[in-house]
């Protein structure tokens, strides 16, 4: 390292110096986490893991299971489908792209977080992959469906297969078993995509099959674009499937990144990435059942009524309205994955609750998330500390891996998790 | 240089005058957009602020090398009046750059009263830089 590098190192350090963690604060579990004092730095506290090669190393899961690598050379698997036949879809891609730079900051930030992603172009497409012998290797992938716009969210409901483009929910007829849909899809709605700061449009179906769930995260980090662009964002939409007419069930839920039905209630929960630059330990991200007509506080508040005061003007009739979140899962892990264990899960400790992939921080210097955890649950609600599921995602300062979306596969009881920094899908399974 | 009578009406070299004005016209325009913002919270003026507060940083740094080495070969200069023309200028771009960090965060924390007050810093320490090197000097001007 020059003079030059040491010298800027050392500055940011010291502009950073008051943003710093205090170790062994414990930012999960149900109940209200510690919220230390908010701290407005001048630079924010920041640490990108840039990305290391896996070199022959894998995720670990817990003593008793197996990771292999499902399938490799992906181009930016996000989020993961299981269908009823057992093929497995992965939607591929990178939105935001037209998300105008409206300061210095906007383009000095974009290049620091560019380091810890992947140089692969998303690939605008949703992949199959059939690992029909079980041997944990995809002997089949191939293209679904291409061209694509930054497609997330998947689901599939009785011969329709739906995806959240980064702009619009495509629904295509799909028999399982099929390799190739060529056909256009149908639109059943446009979604908000102005801006699109952020562009990940989370999907799930209900349990009765009749209405679709969109996340729609806001437009900006704490309303620093102007509030008149977060319009129906920070929110979650209850969309007919039948007739695609909408409604929004959550407000001020800052990002949904993931959906899924909780298989005990068929209750709705989401995971949700939560504000930053308000420190190393604010504000935790969370898992939270979406409670109809609910408003979390985004961007006048956080868990519950914890005032922001970057907003102006500022709303107290809506922080007094701001609803508590169900789990916090610590601050920046960035959880951008949720899935629920059903028909028993893996059995014994991992039988009821929910797996949640995190991307990893950029925003405290104690890198966190960068795994996949495992949320207990009883009688439909959390029941206990998240516990570390699949991790070796981390090399020191490094990042191997950054898991995504995940899926449970109760028929062939497998997890596969997403990384979008390897292109890889993993899949973790019992030991024979 | 021949000067009449001992006085010199350029005292800056053009090219370092120009920065400088640069420097006084964009922290004085990010002073005024940040008002603005801090009236009306439209995020667009602290968007300005931003930009204009960067701009004030990068011309303003170009005169404050020069000032740097004009303060060490003062030449003709008096080193006094030098040493004050750097001062009011690292004044000014100091504050110029804590302010651009200040500016990068969001929303409201983008200029507050920290925000505020620094860019009246910089624009009072670019008026004051102004009218130490664009003054009318005797022979012995601050520098070429």
């Amino acid at each position: 390292m020059n003079r030059r590098w040491l010298l800027l190192a050392a500055a940011a350090a010291a502009l950073q110096a008051c943003g710093r963690s205090e170790p062994g604060l414990d930012q999960t579990g149900s109940g209200k986490p510690p919220l230390p004092e908010q701290q407005h730095t001048l630079l924010p506290p920041m640490k990108i893991a840039t990305p290391a090669g896996w070199n022959g190393a894998m995720p670990t899961a817990p003593k008793g299971f197996t990771v292999t690598a499902l399938a490799t050379d992906l181009k930016i698997p996000r989020q993961l489908l299981v269908l009823p036949n057992g093929d497995i879809l992965v939607a591929e891609g990178a939105g935001g792209a037209t998300a105008p730079k409206m300061r210095p900051k906007d383009i000095i930030a974009g290049y620091i977080k560019a380091k810890g992603k992947t140089k692969v172009k998303g690939g605008n497409r949703v992949t199959l992959l059939r690992d029909a012998d079980g041997d944990g290797r995809a002997e089949l992938k191939t293209t679904l469906i291409e061209g694509l716009n930054a497609p997330y969210g998947l689901a599939f409901v009785d011969g329709q297969l739906y995806v959240a483009n980064q702009d619009a929910l495509l629904r295509f007829p799909y028999q399982p078993g099929q390799t190739r849909i060529t056909e256009k899809g149908v639109e059943v709605t446009k979604l908000p995509s102005r801006i699109n700061h952020h562009w990940t449009k989370s999907l799930t179906a209900s349990a009765d099959g009749t209405k679709l769930y969109v996340g729609i995260g806001s437009n900006s980090n704490v309303g620093e674009r102007g509030l008149d662009v977060e319009e129906e964002r920070a929110v979650v939409w209850e969309i007919d499937r039948l007739t695609g007419a909408r409604r929004t069930i959550a407000h001020g839920i800052r990002n949904p990144t993931a959906l899924a039905i909780e298989p005990r209630t068929n209750a709705l929960w989401a995971v949700v990435n939560e504000r930053d630059e308000l420190g190393p330990q604010l504000v935790p991200d969370y898992l939270t059942a979406v409670r109809d007509g609910a408003f979390y506080g985004w961007p006048y508040s956080y868990w519950g009524q914890n005032v922001d005061p970057r907003v102006r003007p500022q709303k107290p009739e809506m922080v007094a309205k701001a609803v508590v979140p169900d789990y916090a899962l610590g601050s920046h892990v960035a959880a951008l994955g949720v899935s629920f264990a059903r028909d028993g899960g893996f059995g014994g400790a991992f039988a009821e609750g929910a797996f949640v992939g995190e991307h990893g921080s950029w925003n405290r210097q104690d890198l966190s998330g960068y795994k996949v955890v495992w949320v207990p649950f009883a009688n439909g609600r959390p029941s206990g500390k998240p516990v570390d599921f699949v991790i070796g995602f981390l090399d020191g300062d490094h990042a191997r891996g950054r898991p995504v979306g995940v899926a449970f596969d109760p028929a062939k009881r497998i997890l596969l998790v997403a990384d979008d920094l390897s292109n890889t899908v993993w899949r973790v399974a019992p030991a024979r | 240089m021949p000067a009449s009578r001992g006085i010199r009406a350029t005292p800056l070299h053009p090219l370092h005058a120009i920065f400088l004005a640069f420097a006084l016209a964009l922290f004085s325009s990010g002073l005024a957009s940040d008002v603005a913002y801090l009236k009306s919270a439209a995020i667009q003026w602290t968007n300005f602020s931003a930009w204009l507060i960067a701009g004030g940083c990068l011309f303003g740094g170009l005169a404050l090398a020069w000032a740097i080495v004009a303060a060490v070969f003062p030449g003709r200069a008096t080193r006094g009046r030098a040493l004050a023309y750097l001062a009011a200028v690292a004044v000014m771009w100091i504050a110029g750059l804590v302010n651009s960090f200040q500016h990068s965060q969001d929303a409201w924390a983008s200029v507050g009263t920290v925000g505020l007050v620094l860019s009246i810093i910089s624009t009072l320490a670019a008026l004051i830089a102004a009218v130490v090197g664009y003054s009318e000097q005797r022979a012995e001007g601050i520098t070429r």
